[in-house]
């Protein structure tokens, strides 16, 4: 092969493989996807155009409705949590104290397990007679029936999303602390300020934009839960599917052997829509704050 | 530097002590749960911490219900099969945008870009229609495929070779050496640590992963340790003991890797959400 032309063509030989699964993977499926959600396609039948009729069913659908509320409402209580926990677990664990080491690592385990295994314990924890029951009712108090009812469910699902997310989000926020210059904080403290005013107007601020950033990372996560109520509140969603999200109706509705691929599609569009709005939202929010 | 005062030193390992509690004791709970023989009751209130009587029973037992070290072994596979590919694929992607010039660079990064922007869970379907088109439904092969290559992985090889000095490799190119020699042996070696952070999460995202496994495979042979342990928990919850035992089973690997390697861990997730 002549010089030139290997020269020209070693670039994309090296970039073929990463461009083919990323473009067989997650381009050209997403522009099939947006083709699909117009059509009446099953998993054995190619489909034909229907317009927007997915759209008009997914409308009419009790369940599509139950499902968004409980996306929409994951993201409204998990967030709050793991924008600020974290931040608060890094801020302990940050100074330089003997075996401090230590704990930044264990409390990164939950972040290492596989969400099924954390689900699991969980469940177990939660029972009416397990450890969290235990140590209750050894104080005199409970049983509490967390995996009790469609509530209950939910909201002990969106308490382990914030358990296992708690190690990731402390890492990023350990990361930015590292560049607040510790003047600030020392020449608040000459000038009199409690740990509370300190942490308001010192690290509130030089952190604002990593908060903004684990909120936008945390509501996209949040928005599209699936294994945290699929394991604990079952594949069915909870008593009569009260506990569905959106991205577990996709999977029921668009999956096995008759599965509605052109109603779980127009599905899909919608959690992406979504998604994007709900990053652009918080992405902005940060920029009217600055102004 | 101020100097802590002993109250605050008191107070803070106190709170660590809390959270240790609430972050890892829920892990021993289960692997003391997992030594309980059938007889002893788990349901004690107090709660028991330690077993009464140790005994390995039942991991014998989870793996005459379901062929737990085959999943182990299908899990390992996955994991492995990812990790040399990642390695491969983003290494090689990430060198040619960082480092060499040609028509369409720009084109071929924001591909990268654009499929970091695509939720997994809103192409899973059409993703699965294609892995049954193509006759793979049901094979571990079909579970490696859309992570083979991440996206994100390649962004970030990407800023390790751009952040590498251009002057020994220029010295490479005036002795002659081709497109893949300057790779390979000049290029890769100074990027160790960032190849280490791929790596590892790789590793884990595999290991862990659950949704498209679960879409995917359909014969219980093929199953992964996490759709495993799925089918486990929904066959034989009213026994915590088994399920305790499945789930060390899972973590146990990841937790011994982690403790390992864990200053890799914190590079990447600190790097690549600061950079990024």
């Amino acid at each position: 092969m002549p010089r030139r032309t290997h020269r020209a063509l070693s670039p994309w030989l090296l970039l073929l493989p990463g461009l083919a699964v990323v473009a067989a993977f997650s381009l050209c499926p997403f522009l099939s996807t947006v083709g699909t959600a117009f059509t009446d396609a099953r998993t054995l039948t190619p489909g034909r155009w229907v317009g927007l009729e997915n759209f008009r069913a997914l409308a009419a659908d009790e369940q599509f409705w139950v499902a968004l509320r409980n996306s929409g409402l994951y993201v409204l209580l998990v967030v709050p949590f793991t924008v600020l926990l974290p931040l608060l677990l890094a801020l302990l664990v940050q100074k330089r104290l003997p075996g401090v080491v230590f704990f930044r690592s264990a409390f990164y385990t939950p972040v290492v397990a596989s969400v099924v295994v954390a689900a699991l314990i969980w469940v177990w924890m939660l029972d009416d007679r397990g450890l969290v029951n235990g140590i209750l009712g050894a104080l005199g108090a409970g049983p509490v029936h967390f995996l009790g009812d469609a509530w209950a469910l939910l909201l002990s699902a969106m308490a382990l999303t914030v358990w296992k997310g708690l190690g990731y989000y402390m890492v990023i926020y350990l990361a930015a602390l590292g560049n607040v210059p510790r003047e600030l904080h020392e020449a608040a403290a000459v000038d009199g300020a409690g740990a509370l005013r300190r942490f308001v107007s010192v690290t509130v601020p030089a952190v604002r934009s990593t908060m903004v950033l684990v909120g936008a990372l945390s509501s996209v996560a949040a928005f599209k839960v699936f294994s945290e109520v699929y394991l604990m509140a079952g594949p069915t969603g909870g008593p009569a599917g009260q506990d569905t999200t959106l991205v577990m109706l996709v999977q029921r509705t668009g999956t096995g052997l008759n599965g509605r691929v052109g109603y779980a599609s127009a599905l899909s569009l919608v959690v992406f829509v979504i998604t994007l709005l709900l990053m652009l939202l918080v992405l902005r929010a940060d920029r009217e704050e600055e102004v | 530097m101020r100097r802590t005062p002993g109250w605050e030193k008191a107070l803070r390992y106190l709170l660590m002590l809390l959270v240790l509690a609430v972050t890892v004791g829920p892990f021993l709970w289960q692997l003391s749960t997992s030594f309980k023989g059938t007889t002893e009751d788990v349901y004690t209130s107090p709660p028991r911490f330690l077993p009464a009587h140790p005994t390995a029973g039942n991991y014998a037992e989870v793996a005459d219900i379901i062929p737990v070290w085959d999943y182990a072994l299908n899990s390992l596979e996955v994991a492995v099969a990812s990790v040399l590919t990642n390695l491969a694929g983003a290494s090689m992607a990430g060198y040619a945008l960082a480092r060499l010039r040609f028509r369409g660079r720009a084109f071929a990064g924001h591909a990268f870009v654009l499929a970091l922007l695509v939720p997994l869970e809103s192409v899973i379907i059409a993703q699965f229609t294609m892995v049954r088109d193509l006759h793979l439904n049901n094979t571990l092969t079909a579970v490696v495929l859309p992570g083979s290559v991440g996206a994100l992985n390649v962004l970030l090889m990407r800023n390790a070779f751009a952040a590498v000095p251009q002057e020994i490799e220029e010295a490479a190119v005036v002795d002659g050496a081709n497109v893949w020699q300057r790779f390979t042996r000049i290029a890769l070696p100074s990027v160790r640590g960032t190849l280490a952070v791929v790596a590892i999460f790789s590793f884990m995202g595999a290991w862990d992963d659950f949704l498209w496994p679960l879409i995917v495979l359909s014969d219980s042979e093929k199953f992964t340790l996490t759709v495993g342990l799925n089918f486990l928990h929904g066959t034989f919850a009213q026994n915590p003991r088994l399920v305790a035992a499945g789930t060390i089973i899972a973590v146990a690997p990841l937790v011994v890797m982690f403790a390992c390697l864990q200053r890799y861990f914190f590079r990447g997730v600190g790097e690549g959400a600061v950079k990024g």
